[in-house]
This record gives C-alpha cells, sequence and structure tokens, in this order.
C-alpha cells in the first residue's frame, strides 16, 4: 500500500502524464463530439417490439381476423431470383402470417417455408424455431385469444405443432406472405426477389369476408432494399378459397383438401428480421462513436510505457529500487496505479463520450441503434478495462525492454496495427478473423453492441461492427496477453541486475 | 567485526568478459568518513551497487548494519545513499521528488522540506530538477541520501560538479555526519577531493583493495610524504593494466 502511494506521487508529479491522461480523456469525448456533429440524416428503420431496429417489409396478401380462427395452405414452390437470374435464397420465405397491423415494427407470428432451412415458425423478429419435419409444405397458424401456434404437416392430414408466440389485439392481420432477404456476395449484398406457388387456402374463423387485399409492407422502410430491376411484388392467379366445413365442429379438424398444385403464384422482397449493420447502411452503432478510444489507447499506452522505462532512462530505477528493494512490489505498485488512473480516465471519457455523442447524433437526426442501459454500461466499464491493460501492457514491456521507444512501438504493433488490418475491408476474412480472436486488438469486441443473427445471411466482420469473439472473451484475450507480459516483466525484474 | 557501519567481504562480479570486482573487501565504521578512492575502473561504482543489492555478486557478500540492503524493511532509514546525481526525471520538482521517496519510507512532506532547507535547496524547492546544475542535483542526491535519517552513508562523488562554496559544505556537512556518529563512504577518483576530510581511505584497483589505512598510517609509508604519491604508486599497476 505504501509503494502504491510511492508510485502514485510519482506519477502525479510529473506534469506531462497528468496532461497525457486528461487529453486521452478528451480525445475520447471530442471524437464522438465529432463523429456525433458530423453526420447526415437519416432515415429512422422501423422498430420492434423491444426498441430494435427491424426489417419489417414483405409481400402481404391479407384478410382482416376479428377474435379466433385459423389459416391453412400448402406451399408447393419456392423460387428466387437476384438481378442476374435464378439463385439460391437460404432464408427467402413463404408462408403464413398474422401480424397485429400493417405498421412495419408490428407484433407477428408466422410458419414459412424456406430457402434452404426447411420450415420455421418465427416471430417477434428474433424468435426462430425449426420445424419437426423439414420437408413440409403444409403450414397453419391457428389464433386462439392472444395466443398463436404454428402447426406445419407433410400431408395436410398429420399437424404437428412446432411452436406458439402471441399476437394481441382484438383483430389482426392473417394470410400468405413472400420474403426475399437480400444475398452476401463478396463485401456486399444484392437484392433479391422469390416467387411462392400457393395452394388453396382454407380459413376458419371471424374472417372479412370481401376477399384478399395484396399489398408491399415497409415498402418505404430504409432497411428495405427493394426489388432487383424489372421485378415487383405480385399476386398471379386467383386465391382459391376452401369452402369452410359446415359440418365439421372445430378448425383443428381440417382435413386439408386444398389443390396442391399451386393455383396461387405471390412474389415478393425483404425480410422480416431484427435489422443487421447491412441493412442500415445510413444508420450508426455505438462504436462509430467511440471511435477515440483508439486515440486515447495509444496516448496511454505511451504514459504506460514511460512510466517505467524514464526511470531507466534516467538512471531514477536505482533509487527507485534502493528506496524498494523488492522489485515486484515496485512492479505491482506501478501496475495499480494505472490500472486505477486509466479506469478512472476510461470511465469518465467513454461515459460523456457515448452520452454526448449520441445524443447529439440524434439531434441531427442520425439513426444510432439503441444500446440497452446493461450493454451501454458494458461498453463503458470494458472500455475502461481495455485501456488500463494496454497501459499495463506497455508498462510490462518497458519494464523488460526499457526502451521507451521500443515497448511503444511493440505495443503499437501488438493492439493498432492488427485493428488497423482487421477494420480494413480488403483484409481477407479469414485473417482478420483470426486477427481478430488471438491478438491484443480482439479487445475492441468489448465495444461491439449488435450481435450476429443467425436467420439472417448478411455481412458480420469487424469492418462493419462484428467481432467473431463476444465482448468478454475478446476484452479477456487482451487482458490474457497483458498478464503474461507482466508475468515475464515480473521474472526479468527480479533475475536480473539493475 | 562489527554489526553497525558496513561490511564488504570478498565480492566477485564479472561484467561479461570484465572482471569488476576480484575479493572486494573492507569495512566502513560509524563515526568515521572513509574515503574510497581508486582510478576510473577501480570497482568503486560496482561495490556501491553490490552493497545496494541493485547487481549481485557472484561470491562474496556486502552487509548493512549486519544485514543484506535486500533484506532490510525502510532501507532509507539505515543506509542513505547517492550513486547518480543525475538521476532525476527532469519533469518533476525537487520537492516532489523528495516526496516521492519520503512516501517509499513511509516519512511525510515535513521530512522532505527538513532535508530541503538542510541541503540549501528552499528556495529551489519547487523548480523542475531538470533545470538543475550538477552542483544543484548534488545537493539534491544528498538531501534524499538524508531523508531517513540514516546511521550510515554512501555517496559516490559528490564533489562532482559543485563550485567551491559546495565543496566547503559538503566538507563540513560530512564532517557533522561523522561527528554524529554515522559511517560515512565517500567514493572518488581524486585523491585531493577526500584527503582532507576522510578518517581512513580505502584504496581500490582493478576490483580488490589495494591499500586500507588511516590517512597518517599511508602517509608514514611514503618517502615523499605525499598522499599523492602513494596514491599513484599503489595504483600504477592497476591502472596500466586496465
Amino acid at each position: 500500500m505504501r509503494q502504491v502511494r510511492t508510485e502514485w506521487t510519482k506519477f502525479r508529479t510529473v506534469p506531462g502524464w497528468v496532461a497525457a491522461t486528461i487529453a486521452a480523456a478528451l480525445a475520447t469525448v471530442l471524437v464522438a463530439l465529432f463523429a456525433g456533429g458530423s453526420g447526415s440524416a437519416s432515415p429512422a428503420p422501423p422498430v420492434g417490439p423491444d426498441g430494435q431496429p427491424v426489417a419489417d417489409s414483405f409481400y402481404f396478401v391479407r384478410k382482416q381476423l376479428t377474435g379466433d380462427g385459423s389459416v391453412t395452405v400448402p406451399v408447393t414452390s419456392l423460387t428466387s431470383a437476384a438481378h442476374d437470374g435464378p439463385t439460391d435464397v437460404p432464408w427467402a420465405k413463404a408462408g403464413l402470417i398474422i401480424k397485429q397491423n400493417t405498421e412495419p415494427g408490428s407484433p407477428y407470428v408466422a410458419i414459412m417455408v424456406t430457402g434452404g432451412h426447411g420450415v420455421r415458425m418465427q416471430h417477434g423478429f428474433t424468435g426462430d424455431i425449426a420445424g419437426p419435419v423439414p420437408s413440409a409444405r403444409w403450414l397453419r397458424l391457428e389464433r386462439s385469444g392472444d395466443t398463436v401456434t404454428g402447426l406445419a404437416s407433410t400431408d395436410g392430414t398429420d399437424w404437428r405443432p412446432v411452436g406458439t408466440a402471441t399476437v394481441s389485439g382484438p383483430t389482426v392481420q392473417g394470410g400468405l406472405f413472400v420474403a426475399s432477404p437480400p444475398q452476401v456476395r463478396g463485401m456486399g449484398t444484392v437484392g433479391t426477389v422469390s416467387a411462392a406457388a400457393f395452394g388453396g387456402v382454407r380459413a376458419d374463423g371471424e374472417w372479412d369476408g370481401r376477399g384478399w387485399t395484396s399489398e408491399q409492407i415497409g415498402a418505404e422502410s430504409p432497411t428495405f432494399a427493394g426489388y432487383p430491376d424489372g421485378s415487383t411484388g405480385s399476386v398471379k392467379g386467383s386465391i382459391a378459397t376452401e369452402p369452410e366445413p359446415e359440418a365439421e365442429p372445430g378448425p383443428r379438424t381440417g382435413t386439408g383438401t386444398g389443390t396442391g398444385t399451386g393455383s396461387t403464384v405471390v412474389t415478393g422482397a425483404g425480410d422480416i428480421a431484427v435489422a443487421v449493420r447491412e441493412t442500415l447502411a445510413t444508420g450508426g452503432i455505438l462504436s462509430n462513436i467511440l471511435t477515440g478510444t483508439f486515440v486515447a489507447l495509444i496516448i496511454l499506452a505511451v504514459v504506460g510505457a514511460l512510466f517505467v522505462t524514464t526511470e531507466h532512462r534516467d538512471g531514477l530505477i536505482l533509487a527507485t529500487i534502493a528506496a524498494e528493494p523488492r522489485r515486484l512490489r515496485v512492479l505491482g505498485a506501478k501496475a495499480i496505479v494505472l490500472v486505477v488512473v486509466c479506469l478512472a480516465v476510461g470511465l469518465i471519457g467513454t461515459f460523456l463520450a457515448a452520452r454526448l455523442g449520441m445524443r447529439l447524433a440524434r439531434a441531427n437526426g442520425v439513426f444510432i441503434i439503441p444500446v440497452t442501459p446493461a450493454q451501454e454500461l458494458r461498453v463503458v466499464v470494458g472500455t475502461a478495462v481495455m485501456l488500463a491493460a494496454v497501459a499495463v501492457l506497455a508498462l510490462a514491456v518497458g519494464t523488460i525492454g526499457r526502451s521507451g521507444a521500443g515497448a511503444v512501438t511493440t505495443v503499437v504493433v501488438a493492439i493498432v496495427l492488427p485493428y488497423l488490418l482487421v477494420a480494413n475491408p480488403f483484409t481477407p476474412a479469414v485473417v482478420a478473423d483470426w486477427l481478430a480472436r488471438t491478438t491484443p486488438a480482439a479487445a475492441f469486441a468489448i465495444q461491439q453492441t449488435i450481435a450476429p443473427q443467425h436467420q439472417v445471411d448478411s455481412i458480420y466482420t469487424p469492418y462493419v461492427g462484428y467481432f467473431p469473439l463476444s465482448p468478454w472473451a475478446g476484452l479477456l484475450v487482451l487482458v490474457g496477453w497483458t498478464l503474461v507480459a507482466l508475468a515475464v516483466a515480473a521474472v526479468v525484474s527480479h533475475r536480473r541486475d539493475t | 567485526m562489527s554489526s553497525s557501519g558496513i561490511v564488504v567481504d570478498g565480492l566477485r562480479k564479472r561484467y561479461g568478459r570484465v572482471l569488476a570486482l576480484d575479493g572486494m573487501s573492507f569495512a566502513v565504521r560509524p563515526g568515521v568518513v572513509t574515503g574510497f578512492v581508486g582510478p576510473n575502473g577501480a570497482g568503486k561504482s560496482t561495490t556501491m551497487r553490490v552493497i545496494l543489492g541493485l547487481d549481485t555478486a557472484e561470491a562474496g557478500s556486502a552487509l548493512v548494519g549486519g544485514r543484506p540492503y535486500r533484506s532490510l524493511r525502510d532501507p532509507l532509514t539505515h543506509l542513505g545513499s547517492m550513486l547518480d546525481a543525475s538521476a532525476l526525471h527532469p519533469g518533476r520538482t525537487a520537492r516532489n521528488h523528495l516526496l516521492w521517496i519520503a512516501h517509499s519510507q513511509g516519512l511525510g512532506a515535513r521530512r522532505a522540506d527538513e532535508v530541503l532547507d538542510l541541503a540549501g535547496l528552499a528556495p529551489a524547492a519547487r523548480r523542475k530538477a531538470g533545470g538543475f546544475s550538477l552542483g544543484m542535483r548534488q545537493r539534491l542526491g544528498i538531501a534524499a541520501a538524508l531523508l531517513g535519517d540514516p546511521p550510515i552513508l554512501m555517496l559516490d562523488e559528490p564533489f562532482n560538479g559543485m563550485d567551491p562554496d559546495g565543496i566547503i559544505w559538503m566538507r563540513g556537512l560530512l564532517r557533522s555526519l561523522s561527528a554524529e556518529g554515522r559511517a560515512v563512504l565517500v567514493s572518488s577518483h581524486l585523491m585531493g577531493e577526500v584527503q582532507e576530510i576522510a578518517d581512513r581511505l580505502v584504496v581500490a584497483g582493478r576490483g580488490r583493495v589495494l591499500a586500507d589505512a588511516t590517512v597518517s598510517e599511508l602517509i608514514a609509508g611514503a618517502p615523499t610524504g605525499r598522499l599523492e604519491d602513494v596514491y599513484l604508486r599503489l595504483t600504477r599497476a592497476a591502472v596500466e593494466f586496465s
């Protein structure tokens, strides 16, 4: 404890170090203000039930349902195409949907045939349940109260439930839908369109009798890339409606005598899922606001290195060791002082940067993907820990090499260079992935506030804000490097002459 | 052997192919100023580094008050030392330089101010040490050595860069410190600097002690009666072959 106080006295009495430390916090905040203030207005995407931005665009052939009811249909084919011809779109969707209303972002439950992932039931933009028999082509949604059950069948007779979810409201919109998400090609995506052939629709319950309405949902949404040139959403052929079986007691006993021949072809584009970075190209994420972390990191690495290397440069290490011959205590005390200083700088700087930057960006009309309080706390605390770990890493390397320039160069090469390579869209994905998993730059994962969606094919690279490691795992990689360097520094300083 | 003061016994130390210490042995006793003289490369600084535990000797022992320096708690209250007067962070003020050393020994700012006064540096206390002359740095180094009020002092070339006033001040300080019963070891590569204040001289050359006697004993052994001649005769071989 006395040694920590000693090293703290040393730290606070070199004006350059104190100024640099304050500059590190200021740099984080100023870059955030610049980032928040320089963005141009971008339209807000639809938001889902939890406030998260979503893609909610699809072609909808609908009727209004009041109260309980069910709808059943066979999907006889699903084909997809891009501007350059037919293509496979594994998450192309065709099936049945019950949605609270036609506003993008409203709650829904859907059961569908997909291009490459079999039968799925999806709800609430994140829920995704695989059907028990992937090859089933008969789909049914049953609503009872607010609860909607999805069922699938291979023959229209033997029905198996897939899952349940809720869509509340006295009336809901239900019917056929087709969606066709963009296809990843290289560093970008291309729009696709999908066409599904449906057999006869059977609707039981209090459905609006005025016939089917068809429209593109979310046509103006910023998360909708539109149709490939020359295509458009449509319904071709009349919708064959199976008569309500008068003699049968309830909807669950439907026998599925619909035509299995595909009397109706619905064409649609878009997707129904949580928005990913690629679909939100005009917006920003919190880590964009926190780019100044990079500047703070370099400054604190320099301070961390100089904290020990100036003692070697000036010969002051002799006085230090004469005053405290237990060298490990000196190293430990220096590390503790750096950790405390960097945590303080990191917490204050990152918190202010995040709050002010996001507020300014939103005031400018720039859409920033919302973060939960837990995410914000994790980003602020994690960034502070990252800065502390980098400063201690520099201290350890400086202790080993005794050279300020050498230590700064080493740390910059170890963390900044990989980061630049990772953040470069031209770095091969395999290399970027490896760097983002193994080098100290993996710690930048702590700032990610968007997570890859398994049911959305998109570009999930660190360049756009997706790191291969989870936030804390990435931070742990850096902390591991720091601890290894600290252990080597301890052994080296213990063994050799001063 | 006395357990107070410094006792160096049979130190051997090699830096690569250079034999820096080759059986260095002597004692520094309380109440006495011991001059540690010898040409450059005689092993004076290395001996002091080994005494402080900064470097490890391959053989032999160096005890401070009967114990190895590294085992001492608050070592600056046992042995105050100045090895390199320019060992300062240039951006730190003189007072703050003393403050961190005081904190390391559990001492407060008051003691730092006391030794600043003692070294005549009170007017420059809040100036950055980077701007100090070598003479002022020597005074600051002395102040740091005195912080812990130690019974033993060890100063490497304290007269370097001092003006005549400073040399006179230093001589008076060293005499009063030994008069208080402290053991004082003062190294120099110039015999003239220490012969006036040293009660005893350890003459080193090529890593070992060439002579260890009182000043009067050494003079008695010289035909000319001049200490310089004794020193030159003793160290000639050491210089020629170094």
